[in-house]
C-alpha cells in the first residue's frame, strides 16, 4: 500500500491533525520554557528602569527592588517599592491597573510621603494603536499630567475627564483608555491614603 | 531568477496585491493604520510570519491531506504567531514593546491562511518563501500608504515616532506640518474606509490607462508591422 493511497483512508485524518496538535504544543511549551527566563529578565530590566522614571532623579538612595511590601487590595497582593532617603521612607511606588478599552491598563505610580503624585507610567496595555496609546509617555505627554496632584488637589469630584467634568485631558477619538486611567490613579491614592502608616513603617 | 518567481514577486507587490486587489486582510488594514509607523510595524511584522507559515505549509503540503489541511494550517499558523511573540519578548525586547501590540492581531490576518491554501500548498519551498515575502512586502507598502494618507490629513503628521520602530537614526523620516489642526475623522474608523475606497478606485484607473496605453502601443506596432 504505497503513501497516497495510506492518506486517504479516514483513520488517517484524526491522527494527522492529533500529530499536529501534539507537535504544535509541544513546540509552544519548548519556547515558552526557553523564553521565560529571558522574558523575566526583561520584564524585571524594564521594572527597574521603569520605577526611575516615575521617581524624580535622585529620590531614592536605596534599591527598590530589594525593599518591597505586600499589601493585600481588594483580595490581590500589592507589591510596594519602597523609596528611602538615609534609611526613612520617603515615598513609594506600586502598580496599579483598571480595565481600559481592550484589556487591563497596568500602570505605575509613584507617590511622596503626604500621597502626593510624583509620577506615573503605563506599564502595559492593549489599547488602540494611533487613539487610546497616547497614555504611553513615548507618544504623548499626556501622563504628566498626574504629576503634583493628590486626592485633595484636584477635588475628588473633578477626578475624571474633562467630558465627564474634570480636570484631565481626554484623547480625541479615546475617552475610555484616560478614563480609565483617571480612576486607576485615584484608586492608586486612595489606596496609599488607607495603608500610610503601614507603608511607610509608622506604625 | 526565472520568469515564474518573477511572475510570483509582481503578483505579491501588484497585481495581487493582498489589499488593493484581493481585498484581503482589511481588517488590520484598516484598524491599525491610524499612521504610517503603524502600518509599517503591522506590515513587517505581518511579513515575517506570512514567509515563515509558507515555507512551513510548503514543506507539509505532501503530508497533510486536502481533507483536514485547513485546521492543521490554522494550528500551524497560530502557533507560529505564538512563538514569534514569546520570542520577541525574550530576545528583542526593544522591538517587542514597540510592535508587541500588534503581533497577536496576526493571527486572524486571513491573508496568510489565504497564502498557505491558494499557495504555499502547491508550491515549492523557494516559490512560497518569495511569495510570502513579495505578498507580505505588497502588503506592507499599502498598509504604509494608507497610514500616511490617514496620518497626513488626520493629524498633519508623517511617520511620527518612526524613530520608536526603526531606532533613532530614522528621526528624519518624521514631518509635521505647522499649524495643522487635523481632521479626526480620518484617524477614527470612517477615515480608513475612505482612504482604502479612493486608493482602490485609484488603483484601477491606473491600470485601466496603463492598459488602454499598452494596447494602443501595441496596434501601433502591429501598424507597423502590417
Amino acid at each position: 500500500m504505497n503513501f497516497s493511497s495510506c492518506r486517504e483512508k479516514v483513520a488517517y485524518q484524526p491522527i494527522l491533525l492529533g500529530t499536529f496538535a501534539l507537535l504544535a504544543s509541544g513546540a509552544l511549551a519548548w519556547v515558552s520554557q526557553a523564553t521565560g527566563d529571558a522574558i523575566i529578565a526583561a520584564e524585571a530590566s524594564d521594572l527597574r528602569s521603569s520605577l526611575s522614571d516615575v521617581l524624580p532623579q535622585g529620590f531614592a538612595d536605596n534599591d527598590l527592588l530589594g525593599d518591597t511590601l505586600t499589601i493585600d487590595r481588594d483580595g490581590q497582593a500589592v507589591t510596594i517599592y519602597r523609596a528611602r532617603q538615609h534609611g526613612k521612607v520617603k515615598g513609594a511606588v506600586f502598580k496599579v491597573a483598571e480595565r481600559g478599552y481592550a484589556a487591563d491598563i497596568q500602570l505605575l505610580m509613584a507617590l511622596d510621603a503626604d500621597g502626593t503624585t510624583l509620577g506615573v507610567r503605563v506599564l502595559k496595555h492593549a489599547e488602540t494603536p494611533g487613539l487610546g496609546d497616547k497614555i504611553d509617555v513615548a507618544k504623548s505627554p499626556w501622563i504628566e499630567d498626574f504629576v503634583g496632584k493628590s486626592l485633595g488637589k484636584p477635588p475628588p469630584e473633578q477626578w475624571a475627564v474633562k467630558k465627564d467634568g474634570g480636570v484631565f485631558d481626554q484623547f480625541a477619538g479615546a475617552t475610555i483608555t484616560p478614563r480609565a486611567v483617571v480612576k486607576a490613579v485615584k484608586g492608586g491614592l486612595a489606596f496609599f491614603g488607607a495603608h500610610r502608616e503601614e507603608i511607610l513603617g509608622e506604625k | 531568477m526565472s520568469d515564474n518567481l518573477r511572475r510570483v514577486i509582481k503578483d505579491g507587490l501588484w497585481d495581487h496585491n493582498v489589499v488593493l486587489s484581493q481585498m484581503l486582510a482589511l481588517c488590520p488594514a484598516m484598524a491599525v493604520t491610524t499612521s504610517g509607523s503603524n502600518g509599517l510595524g503591522m506590515g513587517l511584522a505581518t511579513t515575517a510570519v506570512l514567509v515563515a507559515a509558507n515555507v512551513l505549509v510548503s514543506m507539509i503540503r505532501h503530508t497533510v491531506s486536502s481533507q483536514v489541511r485547513i485546521p492543521v494550517f490554522v494550528v500551524l499558523i497560530a502557533t507560529l504567531v505564538s512563538v514569534v511573540d514569546m520570542a520577541m519578548n525574550a530576545w528583542l525586547h526593544d522591538l517587542y514593546k514597540v510592535l508587541g501590540l500588534f503581533i497577536a492581531l496576526i493571527v486572524v490576518n486571513c491573508a496568510i491562511l489565504g497564502r498557505a491554501e491558494a499557495f504555499a500548498v502547491k508550491s515549492g519551498v523557494l516559490a512560497a518563501a518569495v511569495d510570502g515575502l513579495a505578498m507580505g512586502l505588497g502588503f506592507t507598502g499599502a498598509l504604509t500608504l494608507i497610514g500616511l494618507i490617514r496620518e497626513l490629513l488626520g493629524a498633519g503628521t508623517l511617520f511620527a515616532q518612526a524613530s520608536n520602530l526603526l531606532g533613532p537614526a530614522f528621526a528624519f523620516l518624521e514631518v509635521k506640518i505647522p499649524n495643522y489642526g487635523g481632521a479626526l475623522l480620518m484617524i477614527l474608523p470612517p477615515g480608513a474606509f475612505a482612504v482604502l475606497g479612493f486608493l482602490l478606485a485609484g488603483k484601477r484607473l491606473l491600470e485601466r490607462s496603463l492598459q488602454a496605453r499598452a494596447g494602443r502601443v501595441a496596434g501601433a506596432a502591429a501598424g507597423v508591422t502590417a
